[in-house]
């Protein structure tokens, strides 16, 4: 599927994957995140292959599901994950009042907008200290001054030694040092 | 121990708010046994003798019928992905997945079969035979429906396969199981039919969940 694929990522850098409809990016995202497997080459971790490194514990991974069950609430959706990614459990309140959903949080996540549903899936990043967050179109149906607000945690994150990959088909507003752009070509 | 309790009362409130996923097998299993005097006609004698197998057929689709939601959701809103992704303690969700269904189908059999002995003219000694049979069956109707239901996740129309595929895996259980309701409508002993029914659960409840786990990693990725 892939043709010569080669790229590294160093703490504190931002990997923008780009590239048509079905160039592959959430492939290669499943791929890197450890979902599928490749048929040639590998994926390391620290110089390490990815299923025999501490990799999975340092990976947050949000993919194009949003992974919010729609009969939960917002709050009750971060209680969920906190308690999955052995969090100290965080004041859910105030992460959700930072995204702008103060005073949804305990409406079922079905009767909120796909923007906000989107914002309740993207939560997960203001709890976690995971270092490398890989997401598939996080920008998706988010307006302007949640893009923004997601691009402010991406710097919070990079300065602290984090890493991101991430596909989207919107140029990043903000200006990000050490981003690199990886364009895939679609060929039959 | 955290993720079992996170997941169980996930499940829980997802019980709660919708309430057709168990309610539905259970108004199954009732119409079903209703269905059976209805259509035998008063003959006491032969409905308390097909009885126990009566009983065991519609418990078994009832749990297959509330089997395929178990992991659906999760996976089609990509909660399963993000879990396996992560590493996630993902057995400790999968035992609260089961935990949590059993306690939701398979339980409020249990507590309405007196009223089933008597809409099917079963003895009180019978009934405890039922109440025992389904006790320790029970549990082994959920592990493997969660199995077919782990297994079937990305088929598009998994109901059918998930019957076909667990429905013969059944078989061991309704003998043994009518088996030991008969015995105990005649007055015999059917501690023997317990002990392999409980021998078949423990057997089960230790490889099953694991085996799920693998199905549900299968589909992900």
């Amino acid at each position: 599927m892939f043709e010569a694929v080669n790229l590294q990522l160093a703490a504190g850098q931002l990997l923008q994957i780009g590239g048509k409809n079905g160039a592959g990016k959430s492939s290669l995202l499943r791929i890197l995140a450890g979902l599928a497997r490749p048929d040639e080459g590998a994926v390391l971790w620290q110089h390490q292959p990815i299923d025999d490194s501490d990799f999975p514990q340092n990976l947050c991974f949000i993919g194009h599901l949003s992974g919010v069950q729609p009969q939960l609430t917002a709050l009750e959706h971060l209680e969920f994950w906190q308690a999955a990614f052995g969090l100290q459990p965080a004041d859910g309140y105030r992460v959700l009042a930072t995204l702008g959903l103060a005073g949804l949080e305990d409406i079922p996540c079905q009767l909120l907008s796909a923007g906000q549903q989107r914002r309740v899936s993207l939560a997960r990043l203001w709890l976690t200290q995971r270092l490398l967050w890989i997401l598939d179109e996080p920008f998706t149906a988010l307006d302007q001054s949640a893009i923004v607000l997601l691009q402010q945690k991406f710097t919070e994150h990079l300065s602290r030694g984090g890493a991101i990959i991430l596909t989207t088909h919107q140029p990043l507003t903000q200006h990000f040092p050490e981003a690199q752009l990886l364009e895939l070509a679609y060929r039959w | 121990m955290v993720m079992f309790k996170a997941a169980f009362v996930r499940e829980w409130r997802l019980l709660a708010r919708q309430k057709a996923d168990w309610l539905n097998p259970l108004m199954f299993f009732l119409i079903v046994l209703t269905l059976f005097p209805l259509g035998i006609g008063a003959k006491p004698n032969l409905l308390a003798e097909i009885a126990p197998g009566i009983i065991w057929i519609a418990a078994l689709l009832s749990v297959l019928l509330g089997a395929e939601r178990l992991f659906k959701d999760d996976f089609r809103q990509g909660v399963l992905e993000q879990l396996v992704a992560a590493d996630e303690p993902m057995l400790f969700y999968v035992l609260a997945k089961i935990i949590s269904s059993w306690c939701s189908t398979a339980l409020p059999l249990l507590l309405i079969s007196p009223l089933i002995a008597l809409l099917l003219g079963l003895d009180a000694t019978a009934w405890l035979a039922v109440l025992l049979t389904l006790l320790l069956g029970t549990p082994l109707l959920n592990l493997l429906a969660a199995l077919g239901a782990a297994l079937t996740l990305s088929a598009d129309k998994g109901g059918i396969l998930l019957a076909l595929l667990i429905l013969p895996l059944y078989i061991p259980l309704l003998i043994f199981a009518s088996a030991a309701v008969d015995n105990a409508s005649l007055g015999l002993d059917y501690s023997g039919q317990l002990a392999v029914l409980s021998a078949m659960l423990c057997l089960a409840l230790a490889l099953v969940p694991l085996a799920v786990l693998k199905a549900l990693k299968l589909n992900v990725g």
